[in-house]
């Protein structure tokens, strides 16, 4: 939840005549909260205290209503100056000394105005437009010459992380991925969530898609059916992928091999290596994999049921890729853009052993948004825990297991909730 | 010795309306106000021993006449007023002159900042209250605390009868207490409960405080009071003090008794 915050300080013989208590009961009575950030006590009776109090509330209004109730009591708002800024000095380049954006909130003074700064995301800079009193990030390559760049750390502040309402694995996450954990309870409360998200997803409320971001080993270890129905009852809204997700999913359609691999027989068929190459061929040939799916060539499966249900769906495109499918994105600055531009909106990710598309779009989303990354290599949860949200959590665990345990727990919690 | 400073009420009346005491309506009978500070002068002066500094009074200044607000002196060094009010804003210039007159150092506060003397600045040697939210600014006494080398422990005054602290708070030469608690936020009674021991605190009723029972002058063991207040009268003579109750039911019709009518000098 984003918090709107504001420094007071407060001097002179603030402990013995409880003013600093009474200020920071104000604050917890309107329903605020309030970081005591810097505390200096006098050592004697008649030198005075000084206090550093952050003041934090959920919203712009309430914030300035618990400012105003506190002012007569001597907590003076501090001083702070404007954020610094700088043309871009060309395109594509930032000016030096440019400030880099992390994954957490952050607000920009312009002209005496914290000013949220909009689409957050780690390693971008920060474009201000002084005049709308507007501020967003901007990736390196897509700045312009002449831009009002943020530069150095001035009239820049980033809010820490509330820790979540919901007392859940999420909650209480401290940035460590285990293999040894029982990933029942994290499945569990993983699985609550997507349910509340679902229902705000159907009444149209925003901030309720949920984003799985795969790789073709969800396929080949035998989560694809888990998987299309989990897209199919509306659990999942936005799907990243490479080429080889959508190929290997529509191979087993087609051929009932994934890498040649035949699912039914159990063992590799003669020539099944080149299933997936025929699968994309097929599809290049017909157009798309949604004409596919409409014509009726491919029936079952993870793409056939984002077709079905209208999930939004952006493939980027590797090196090594075969074909590729149509539709997969080959220049990667575009693909990222692709990606950022179906970010707003997300409540929950889901990254699926895929340390390429899972690293990728952990890049991508703000620190607010609760993740799950899911590999069988520890490096991978590692990585994104290392990213420092509360709201990360690393599940060592085969794809195709988290997926069907993930259905069957909704399975369950679904029915029980909409009864 | 105890000097303190007065200034006759020639022009004092009810000109305008800053607290919940003043109304236009209800006119000052000139000459019984000039009898009655009269007699608080020869009460101060005979039965109390005190010094008198008499200032000129300015016409067109009603409030002059209530010198606890001409600023606070200490030390040789005098800060005058930071009136909150414009009508009496005109008054700062004359308590500082008057102040410079004397040989005080005399510091100012910044312009803008809101302290109304020993109004709302008052206390034991060691330790001073300032009351702040009716008419001073609580920012104002971590300036004066570095000042005077004193420790200030500002309180709220949470009810507007009870504008100023002198009206609801008196510390005696003994070290008690003469105070009314509901004119403070539980904050601040806690911590005057935490600083001066039960049997050092005097409550006067009700009825008395809003009489400004509070409001007194105190000088070694005698206390001038205004009349009307017989049972705080009784509290006092029970703990050692010598009460001197004297009419100035004039003064209240602003908002004033018998301490607002003078100011402690060194």
């Amino acid at each position: 939840m984003l918090h709107d915050q504001e420094t007071v300080l407060l001097q002179g013989h603030i402990i013995d005549s409880l003013i600093l208590a009474k200020v920071l009961d104000t604050i917890l009575m309107m329903g605020g909260t309030f970081d005591l950030q810097d505390m200096q006590i006098g050592k004697t009776r008649e030198e005075p205290s000084r206090a550093r109090v952050m003041v934090q509330a959920s919203s712009a209004k309430l914030l300035s209503e618990i400012l105003h109730a506190i002012q007569p009591h001597g907590a003076s708002v501090e001083n702070e100056r404007d954020c610094r800024l700088a043309a871009a000095p060309a395109e594509g380049i930032f000016p030096e000394e440019f400030y880099a954006t992390t994954h957490l909130p952050t607000q920009v003074r312009v002209r005496d105005q914290w000013v949220e700064v909009e689409g957050i995301e780690m390693d971008l800079g920060i474009l201000v437009y002084p005049v709308r009193l507007t501020a967003r990030t901007v990736p390196m390559g897509e700045v312009k010459q002449g831009d009002q760049v943020v530069i150095g750390r001035e009239g820049v502040r980033v809010i820490p992380l509330q820790r979540p309402r919901n007392r859940d694995v999420f909650s209480f996450m401290e940035s460590q991925v285990s293999s040894e954990r029982p990933h029942g309870r994290v499945i569990g409360d993983i699985a609550k969530r997507l349910v509340q998200l679902r229902i705000g997803f159907r009444e149209g409320k925003a901030g309720n898609k949920v984003l799985l971001a795969g790789g073709p080993a969800i396929v080949h270890a035998g989560g694809r059916e888990a998987l299309a129905w989990l897209i199919d009852e509306e659990f999942i809204h936005v799907l990243f992928c490479g080429n080889a997700l959508p190929a290997h999913d529509m191979e087993v359609d087609l051929y009932g091999t994934s890498l040649g691999y035949g699912h039914a027989a159990g063992r590799v068929v003669p020539h099944g290596h080149e299933h997936h190459l025929r699968t994309i061929n097929r599809i290049r040939a017909i157009g798309s994999f949604e004409a596919a799916v409409k014509s009726g060539v491919i029936k079952t499966g993870i793409m056939a049921a984002c077709v079905r249900r209208g999930v939004q769906v952006v493939m980027a495109g590797t090196i090594r890729d075969d074909g590729p499918l149509p539709g997969v994105i080959t220049d990667s600055l575009e693909a990222q853009a692709a990606m950022r531009e179906a970010i707003p909106g997300i409540g929950m990710a889901l990254l699926v052993a895929s340390t390429l598309h899972a690293v990728a779009t952990g890049n991508l989303l703000p620190a607010t948004i609760p993740s799950v990354c899911v590999d069988v290599n520890p490096a991978v949860p590692t990585k994104l825990a290392d990213r420092g949200s509360f709201q990360a959590v690393g599940l060592v665990m085969d794809a195709a297991s988290f997926l069907r345990e993930l259905a069957r727990e909704l399975a369950g919690c679904s029915t029980m909730r909409e009864r | 010795m105890s000097r303190l400073l007065v200034c006759p009420p020639d022009y004092f009346k009810i000109e305008y309306e800053i607290n919940p005491w003043m109304r236009r309506s209800n006119a000052v009978n000139s000459d019984e106000a000039i009898r009655q500070w009269h007699h608080l002068m020869q009460v101060l002066e005979q039965d109390v021993g005190a010094i008198l500094e008499r200032m000129k009074p300015v016409p067109g200044l009603p409030d002059l006449v209530f010198t606890a607000n001409a600023g606070i002196v200490a030390g040789g060094k005098a800060v005058p007023s930071r009136f909150r009010y414009v009508e009496r804003q005109k008054e700062e210039v004359y308590f500082a002159d008057w102040f410079r007159a004397q040989g005080y150092e005399v510091v100012t506060l910044d312009p803008g900042s809101f302290f109304e003397g020993a109004g709302d600045l008052l206390g034991f040697p060691d330790i001073w209250f300032g009351g702040y939210r009716q008419r001073s600014d609580i920012r104002v006494y971590s300036t004066l605390s570095d000042w005077f080398h004193r420790e200030i422990i500002p309180l709220e005054l949470v009810d507007n009868r009870f504008y100023h602290l002198d009206t609801c708070l008196c510390p005696l030469s003994g070290g008690d207490l003469l105070y009314f608690p509901p004119a403070f936020d539980r904050y601040g009674q806690e911590v005057l409960a935490e600083r001066i021991a039960p049997a050092r605190r005097l409550v006067p009723p009700e009825a008395e405080a809003l009489r400004f029972a509070c409001n007194a002058v105190c000088v070694g063991k005698h206390l001038v009071l205004p009349a009307g207040c017989p049972e705080t009268a009784f509290l006092l003579a029970s703990r050692g003090y010598l009460p001197h109750p004297v009419p100035l039911d004039e003064f209240m019709k602003s908002g004033g008794s018998a301490k607002c009518l003078t100011l402690a000098l060194d």
